[in-house]
């Protein structure tokens, strides 16, 4: 069917041939080492600052009310503006200021921009944990003693992580693909890099190339996810019947 | 430890609960609270461990103003234990991590020494074989009782319990009793928000009948069981037996 539509000839020289695909395949492989790299030392960085918004953010000191307007501040602006604009605002215009060498690298404040963006996301789902465990265990942890602190850190947050777990991967996802967008200020990682083999050679394929990389990490990473909440609802149906 | 309140309030939002609330608990006594579902047994057990701020009055322990705006709650909650109706034990722990977090984290104990206490209080009620189960893998009788002994490894002077069995299938009420009965000959001061008409008439130094945000009538239960003075008290003790519940 396909093979008889009239350019379909052309479309696969240019999307699926053969010989570009074996020239670039391993330089774009060298390439998302970088993708990796970006996303290896984003996600520590994500997670511990999303916690630390969420616990701010889930805080019922009222001396602590200020912070608490920060941070959802902080929050709504870091979600209410697309990933790709950020990572331009931070990204071309941090370093533009006038920083020495290291510090005005485009590869750092784009990271430093995703780190940014994905902690405001991350820190949402951290809250939703932490409101999802009933007040009655913070009752229990509070009248054996336990102060503010170590109720949230012994009794609550144990809890709320591992609830959410499936959605956290969720965002690990997406991260994973928004890492590509660095590239658009200058780094060569792996969609740069493709764009570079397509313009040498005039052909897509280097493109199909990429996305095939990126379904070897990202399909394998949303089964699990699936498979983790599966879990995760078979777990809690089960406490809800007993 | 003795426990003295004085013209306590306290409402949530426009819905009163205790008003002009006095009491006074003897060292050692066990004291009952019956009263209709929604007459506020909880919130007074909620209140006496600062779990809810009062709105108005003072709550002295040994002569001592608990209530008093921003004074640290944690030292005073240590001396005070409660049991919830629904358990509240922490789920992601094992039997042992229950009962010693608080243990080392709140008093300083060692491992070692707090895992003792655990071990030496699960033997005493028949629990010696949980200590490394997790919550769900428990009946509810044994979930109940390791709250219990939860809260008694922090030796509380003071122990509250908030209508321990009502969420209880009947066959595992009795287990569950029998601990709070081992406990009264320990000279433990009790406050017991209860259903169980029988048990708070065996139990109890005193029953308080609650109504109206206030002890309407209080006794030793053979009186107040027996020849109930209060009007109000009458009709909640025939609404119960007429529920086959005494
Ligand atoms: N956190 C709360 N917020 C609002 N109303 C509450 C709260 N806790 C209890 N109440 C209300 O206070 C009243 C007394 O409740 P409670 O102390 O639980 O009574 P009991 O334990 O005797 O059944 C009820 O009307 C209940 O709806
Ligand atoms: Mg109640």
């Amino acid at each position: 069917m396909i093979p008889r539509l009239p350019r379909w000839d052309r479309v696969r020289e240019s999307f699926f041939n053969g010989e570009r695909l074996r020239d670039s395949f391993p330089r774009l492989l060298e390439a998302f080492v970088l993708d990796i790299k970006i996303f290896a030392w984003s996600t520590p960085a994500i997670l511990a600052l999303a916690l630390v918004l969420a616990i701010a953010r889930s805080s019922r000191n009222p001396a602590l009310f200020p912070i608490r307007i920060f941070v959802i501040g902080y929050i709504d602006v870091m979600r209410g503006v697309p990933v790709i604009l950020w990572i331009y605002l931070i990204g071309f215009g941090v370093p533009g200021v006038g920083l020495e060498r290291p510090f005005n690298s485009p590869l750092l404040w784009g990271s430093v921009a995703l780190v940014m963006t994905y902690s405001a996301y991350v820190a949402e789902v951290f809250r939703a944990g932490i409101d999802s465990v009933h007040e009655s265990q913070r009752a229990a942890a509070r009248s054996l003693g336990l102060s503010n602190s170590q109720t949230m850190r012994f009794v609550i947050l144990p809890q709320a992580i591992r609830r959410v777990v499936p959605p956290l991967m969720n965002d690990l996802v997406s991260l994973q693909k928004d890492v590509a967008l660095v590239s658009l200020i200058g780094p060569i990682e792996i969609l740069r890099q493709a764009g570079i083999d397509k313009s040498k050679f005039a052909n897509f394929t280097p493109y199909v190339a990429a996305a095939i990389i990126f379904l070897s990490i990202t399909i394998p990473l949303t089964r699990t996810t699936d498979h983790l909440l599966a879990r995760e609802r078979r777990r809690t149906s089960a406490t809800r019947v007993r | 430890m003795k426990l003295e309140m004085r013209q306590v309030a306290k409402s949530f939002g426009s819905r009163t609960v205790l008003s002009g609330f006095d009491l006074d608990v003897a060292a050692g006594e066990v004291v009952s609270f019956i009263g209709a579902s929604g007459s506020g047994k909880t919130t007074l057990l909620r209140c006496v461990n600062l779990l809810e701020p009062i709105d108005d009055g003072a709550i002295f322990l040994d002569g001592d103003e608990i209530s008093r705006i921003g004074r640290d709650p944690n030292p005073i909650r240590r001396r005070i234990g409660i049991v919830f109706q629904s358990f509240n034990l922490f789920p992601h722990m094992s039997v042992r991590q229950n009962i010693t977090l608080a243990l080392m984290r709140v008093l300083e104990k060692s491992a070692d020494e707090a895992t003792g206490t655990a071990k030496n209080l699960l033997a005493r009620f028949g629990l010696a074989d949980k200590l490394d189960a997790y919550p769900d893998q428990l009946s509810g009788g044994q979930q109940q009782r390791v709250a219990i002994v939860r809260a008694l490894a922090m030796n509380p002077e003071l122990l509250l319990l908030d209508e321990i069995t009502s969420a209880l299938d009947p066959e595992l009420v009795g287990e569950v009793l029998d601990v709070v009965r081992e406990l009264k000959g320990s000279g433990i001061t009790m406050l017991i928000a209860t259903h169980e008409m029988m048990f708070a008439q065996e139990i109890s130094d005193r029953v308080c009948f609650l109504d109206a945000g206030r002890i309407a009538e209080q006794g030793p239960p053979s009186q107040v069981f027996s020849q109930p003075r209060d009007e109000r008290t009458k009709q909640f003790l025939r609404r119960v037996q007429a529920l086959g519940k005494t």
